[in-house]
């Protein structure tokens, strides 16, 4: 059992990027994420396992030097929040056209444009579907407590170094700003040098040695009928992805008639609908994507055959019910519940939703 | 007397670096890139650190300089090697890390990141190859242009009223705490390669002891853009290039001793 403690969402990523034995972080400050660099920046990990902590002039230089880190096999990672992401979105798609692994926290804040700082889940489409340029895909891990914050930081590392892919944690404000109680883990130590020649020697840029060819990181490559087959290659590793990494959870689902769909802070709400809603006699359950690429299309469709209807619910306009909607096909209603500009959902307004638009229409 | 016997190795007086590979190069004839490729060939060689070395491509020209000289490399986004650099660079101290950039990429739409990493004093060496024009894309006006310089994006020449002023971003970085050997070089004769090569090798070396950024300017030629034979192109660059770019070391020193501040108490 590791240390128990009580800390901030945003806290716990510093400290379990610590201890996970991560090499370098850099970032810039945006609300509602800054306590993860001011923390790291108190911590000194650098006086304690050598970590890298660094203050750039932007998020674009921020994602650059996570490119540049990644590339010499170093276990590296950023933060930023919704305007943040977009500024990084060039760099991403560059790490994820070069196969490099990478983390980024996204603690995301309500948009179009410089928007609020309040809590957000409008960043989906930007997260699941791309961002960037180009066809790629990151792995996109969405923690609902603060436990997971510290949880998702080795796991995303380790499917990043897994499919030499960046990974993301999608998170929002509120659960970045609330204080839980959590469990960390134990330090696991930094790479030796030798140990990131032997593993990634294949591929990373640390300095060509007399035993190997040299090792040039890109994504660059004018030959179309080759470019065709390194996006093939990028498909293949995705399509492996969706085979082998769906994470969910699923919430008093075996009888229900109703399901709930939600990720993070919208999942918190809609579990204390599902208990007001039973208290009601609703027969209603929830679905809790945890990877929200891979998103989990099999259970969902599953759920599809033998439940009345879905009701996904989510803080901005309807993003992830499109993913909803082609896992359960055409047969069933798939509504959408939503809040924006910062806004969270309150459990009775879930139910109250769920009986308008699915159990009265 | 036979070709074989011209070619014989007693008769070498002059080889290629053995770094510099035997790729075509997609340069231009008459540009400037491939012979300072060479020289950063010869330097990495001469100091024996091409097994720690490690070079960020920008985008621009010399995208493709990871094909010609075997060292690992990586290929930034365009503006974005000095980023590339620091994270490389922070996170393996033990390395020797350069970035080789163009005009358009340097001090254009990388400004932010080369003048911050600069100021922050990144143990790196910049090599920074200034020909006043975008060559990869076609000949449009760069930060450099000089004023009255016909581009695709200038077809009357630059204008200060309309287009802004050139950018003597050199001259700029010189001013940084964070650098420590700043100069302006070129290679259009012997002399001048002799010479760029000492500073390039310098400017490695600052970089192994730490001393913080150094930064090679190569004031260079750009002939096919230019629309000039090669020989006109040198005579143009020294002509109207080196009166504005004045060719000479700018800074020759060591970053401000990082430890020597004390936290300001409020």
């Amino acid at each position: 059992m590791g240390e128990l403690r009580l800390m901030k969402g945003n806290e716990v990523i510093a400290e379990a990027a610590i201890r996970c034995g991560c090499d370098g972080y850099f970032g810039y400050p945006i609300t509602p994420q800054s306590e993860v660099m001011e923390t790291l920046m108190d911590r000194e990990p650098w006086n304690e396992t050598g970590m890298v902590v660094l203050q750039a002039e932007s998020e674009i230089a921020s994602i650059h030097m996570v490119y540049g880190a990644a590339a010499s096999g170093k276990k590296v990672l950023t933060s930023s929040s919704s305007p943040g992401i977009s500024l990084m979105a060039e760099g991403i798609s560059y790490i994820a056209g070069s196969e490099l692994p990478c983390l980024i926290v996204n603690v995301q804040r309500g948009g179009p444009g410089l928007g609020t700082i309040q809590p957000s889940q409008a960043d989906y489409f930007q997260s699941t579907k791309g961002g960037g340029h180009g066809d790629y895909r990151l792995i996109v891990l969405a923690p609902s407590s603060v436990q997971e914050m510290n949880d998702f930081v080795e796991l995303g590392f380790k499917l990043a170094f897994k499919y030499r892919n960046p990974a993301m944690i999608l998170s929002d404000g509120a659960i970045g700003q609330m204080m839980e109680k959590v469990v960390l883990a134990d330090y696991i130590p930094r790479q030796t040098t030798e140990e990131i020649e032997e593993k990634y020697g294949s591929w990373a840029t640390n300095g060509r040695k007399p035993n190997r060819k040299a090792n040039i990181i890109t994504s660059l490559e004018m030959d179309s009928l080759k470019m065709e087959a390194n996006n093939q290659r990028l498909q293949a590793k995705y399509a492996k992805m969706e085979a082998e990494e769906v994470l969910f959870e699923e919430i008093q689902c075996d009888d229900a008639e109703y399901i709930l769909v939600a990720f993070g802070s919208s999942s918190r709400v809609c579990q204390k609908s599902v208990d007001l809603a039973r208290e009601k006699g609703i027969k209603l359950g929830l679905l809790r994507p945890i990877t929200l690429f891979p998103f989990p299309k099999k259970p969902i469709a599953a759920l599809a055959k033998r439940v009345k209807g879905f009701l996904v619910v989510e803080m901005n306009a309807g993003q992830m019910i499109e993913d909803v909607q082609l896992a359960v096909g055409c047969g069933l209603p798939v509504k959408h519940f939503g809040r924006m500009g910062g806004i969270i959902p309150s459990p009775s307004e879930v139910v109250e939703a769920l009986e308008q638009k699915l159990i009265g229409g | 007397m036979e070709l074989a016997d011209i070619i014989n190795p007693k008769n070498l007086v002059y080889e290629k670096p053995a770094l510099l590979n035997s790729t075509t190069m997609h340069y231009c004839p008459g540009c400037s890139h491939g012979v300072i490729h060479k020289l950063l060939a010869e330097v990495i060689e001469d100091l024996g650190i091409q097994e720690k070395t490690i070079g960020v491509s920008p985008v621009g020209c010399a995208v493709f300089a990871y094909n010609y000289i075997d060292i690992d490399w990586q290929e930034a986004a365009h503006g974005r090697a000095p980023a590339v650099a620091t994270g490389i660079a922070r996170t393996n101290p033990d390395k020797v890390v350069f970035t080789y950039q163009g005009d358009g990429d340097l001090a254009s739409i990388g400004a932010a990141e080369i003048l911050h990493a600069c100021n922050r004093g990144e143990d790196m060496v910049v090599i920074f190859v200034n020909n006043g024009i975008y060559g990869m894309t076609g000949g449009q006006m760069a930060p450099t242009t000089l004023l009255g310089q016909i581009t695709a994006t200038t077809p009357n020449g630059r204008d200060a009223g309309r287009n802004g002023y050139p950018l003597k971003i050199t001259e700029l970085i010189a001013q940084l705490p964070g650098t420590s050997y700043v100069t302006r070089q070129s290679v259009q004769t012997p002399a001048t390669i002799r010479k760029c090569k000492k500073a390039i090798s310098k400017a490695f070396q600052a970089a192994i002891d730490k001393k913080g950024t150094s930064f090679v300017e190569v004031v260079s030629t750009c002939n096919m853009n230019w629309k000039m034979t090669p020989v006109k192109a040198n005579e143009w660059m020294v002509e109207n290039m080196f009166p504005f770019y004045v060719p000479g070391d700018l800074k020759d020193s060591s970053k401000n001793n990082p430890e020597s501040y004390t936290p300001l108490k409020n």
